[in-house]
């Protein structure tokens, strides 16, 4: 019987020539990461395992990038425990502020993951490195804390939906459209302790596009999102100065609890409403409800990539911010904000009266950066809309791309590129 | 082993910001973390709670972030168990990694309302309401899991295997 692409990761992981949907098993993993508040519970725990030093000081990644630069006094003392324990352990990927971006940027453009890698973090979002095919998934900061002991984690194999991407893309509609699209499709538990496998028409979408797409499989329940490698994603690694690698696809014949035809042609920018990501509606529905709006935060794991801040550049060029609006890009990595100075994109942000952040999640998990009052409504690129997300319990969030969010900023109204 | 109390009912999709939200988490501190526990979506939970209650869900309890702090706030709140028709992944593991007993049954997720007292029976699973008689029996865990939960968790787990290897 044939495997998945995930289904063969793990399988090769763990030193198996074959693996089923349903078992447990042991995978050796390259890569385990945590950040600024998953890091801290990991090293009490990891300290409580006693096992004197961690399994591999290169196979470890801790990045400071969620209440960073420090908020307060009480994260402040986060940072300075994670510090100390890199120093301890010297471990070669700590990145301090000033070099820190947002891991699920930062990981991938740093070089970290490749393809057939086994990586876990301890941040929901780990299924983002899925776009380079490797297996990738979320953890808590107990496995965090066994992973940094031992090298290893235990899973269960998971089941798969395929999802076959045809058609073409529409105006405006990218990597967050199109995941917003299938959550709404699948619901928020429709993917439940599954992988996501992408096939089918890849290219159309870029490589920060699939980062953007694996990134969000979660919000559907899914354990990894997976794409199979091609030109795009060799070029991507070559830059990187990743050659040796063993590319992953799904067999023939391997068995998919569900596929799913994405047809592009179908989809239209998407907006996800409060309070759950599956709450996905077309811009055109979205744009006759007419929604004023107090923000909008462009930016996160999800969306703050060079290609996003060039698309939200591209709206906002020769524009003004809507008056009583606060508009806040955030550039996920150091790298990704110095093309924004390169390119002239910072030039574009501050002419329209934006305000740019250095790399943080801050906003997104309503850590810093931009908290939303009581009735308060944002369009946010970010990645969830649940209750009291981004700050009080009765503000909204409304997730879309970066298109859609720099329009909506200039018009202080929900509404497409289109209507400018 | 067992465990008694009584019952704080919610419906499905309970995220883990509203179990604990992020803007606490610069202090994980469990006594910290359990005196915001669960006040995004009841806000009397903290009040209300006592040592031994147990949380009945729909489905999908724990979905969103992977903060380990969710059950840590839950376990320090004085909660004894959460059931509910299923957890989401991470939730799940981290539950189990910590010694919070996550059990999942559907019958009773849906027919227990708030305020039943309830007793569990770990050793088979079984769910029995005191207050209307009925019982339930749990989806039992693999054995490879019911060994994590025997070491009281994962850090007990490695211990164990750690001072094997030593010998």
């Amino acid at each position: 019987m044939g495997m998945t692409a995930t289904q063969k990761i793990m399988a090769h992981k763990s030193g198996r020539s074959s693996v089923k949907a349903g078992e447990l098993t042991e995978c050796s993993v390259d890569l385990v990461f945590a950040n600024d508040i998953t890091a801290p519970v990991a090293i009490d725990e990891f300290y409580k395992m006693n096992v004197g030093d961690v399994f591999d000081k290169d196979k470890i990644a801790l990045i400071p990038d969620h209440f960073t630069p420090n908020k307060d006094i009480a994260a402040a003392a986060l940072t300075k425990k994670v510090r100390e324990f890199a120093k301890k352990h010297q471990i070669t990927h700590y990145y301090e502020i000033g070099r820190v971006g947002v891991e699920h940027a930062l990981l991938p453009e740093l070089g970290l993951i490749k393809p057939g890698d086994a990586v876990i973090g301890a941040d929901s979002h780990t299924c983002t490195h899925g776009a380079l095919n490797a297996f990738a998934t979320g953890i808590g900061s107990t496995d965090m804390a066994a992973g940094m002991a031992t090298g290893k984690c235990w899973f269960k194999i998971p089941e798969a939906i395929k999802v076959i991407i045809k058609g073409e893309k529409k105006k405006y509609v990218c990597g967050k459209d199109a995941i917003l699209w299938l959550i709404g499709r699948l619901g928020v538990d429709g993917a439940r302790y599954q992988s996501i496998e992408f096939t089918g028409d890849i290219a159309q979408f870029t490589m920060d596009d699939r980062f953007t797409i694996a990134n969000m499989v979660i919000e559907a329940g899914a354990k990894n999102g997976i794409f199979p490698v091609d030109s795009a994603t060799r070029a991507y690694l070559a830059e990187r100065g990743i050659k040796n690698y063993t590319e992953y696809v799904g067999d023939d014949d391997a068995i998919y609890s569900r596929v799913i035809e994405m047809d592009l042609s179908n989809i239209s920018p998407t907006v996800a409403f409060p309070h759950l990501p599956e709450n996905a509606k077309s811009i055109e529905e979205v744009e006759k409800m007419k929604i004023k709006i107090d923000q909008v935060v462009i930016g996160s794991c999800t969306n703050g990539r060079i290609e996003d801040m060039r698309m939200a550049a591209k709206i906002l060029n020769g524009r003004k911010v809507s008056e009583y609006l606060r508009c806040i890009v955030i550039p996920a990595t150091q790298n990704v904000w110095m093309q924004c100075v390169t390119e002239g994109l910072m030039q574009v942000f501050v002419d329209a009266g934006a305000a740019v952040s250095t790399p943080t999640c801050g906003p997104c998990l309503g850590g810093h950066m931009g908290i939303l009052a009581e009735g308060e409504k944002c369009v946010s690129t970010t990645n969830r809309n649940f209750i009291g997300r981004m700050g009080h319990i009765r503000s909204e969030i409304y997730l879309a791309s970066p298109a859609i969010a720099a329009a909506s900023a200039i018009t202080g109204v929900i509404c497409s590129p289109d209507a400018l | 082993m067992k465990s008694r109390g009584f019952v704080h009912k919610y419906g499905n999709h309970v995220d883990t910001d509203v179990i604990i939200p992020a803007r606490v988490l610069n202090n994980p501190d469990p006594k910290n973390l359990a005196a915001h526990c669960m006040e995004d979506i009841d806000k009397d939970f903290v009040k209300k709670v006592k040592s031994g209650d147990i949380i009945v869900a729909g489905v999908n309890f724990g979905c969103g972030s992977s903060r380990e702090h969710a059950p840590i706030a839950i376990l320090a709140s004085g909660i004894s168990c959460v059931i509910a028709e299923n957890f989401a992944r991470i939730f799940y593991r981290n539950a189990v990694n910590i010694g919070l007993p996550a059990l999942e049954c559907a019958s009773a997720a849906r027919d227990i309302v708030a305020g039943d007292e309830l007793e569990i029976d770990y050793s088979n699973g079984e769910i029995l309401n005191l207050t209307t008689g009925k019982s339930y029996i749990a989806t039992p865990f693999p054995a490879f899991m019911q060994e994590i939960i025997n070491a009281g968790g994962l850090v007990g787990k490695i211990r164990a295997m750690k001072e094997k290897t030593n010998k």
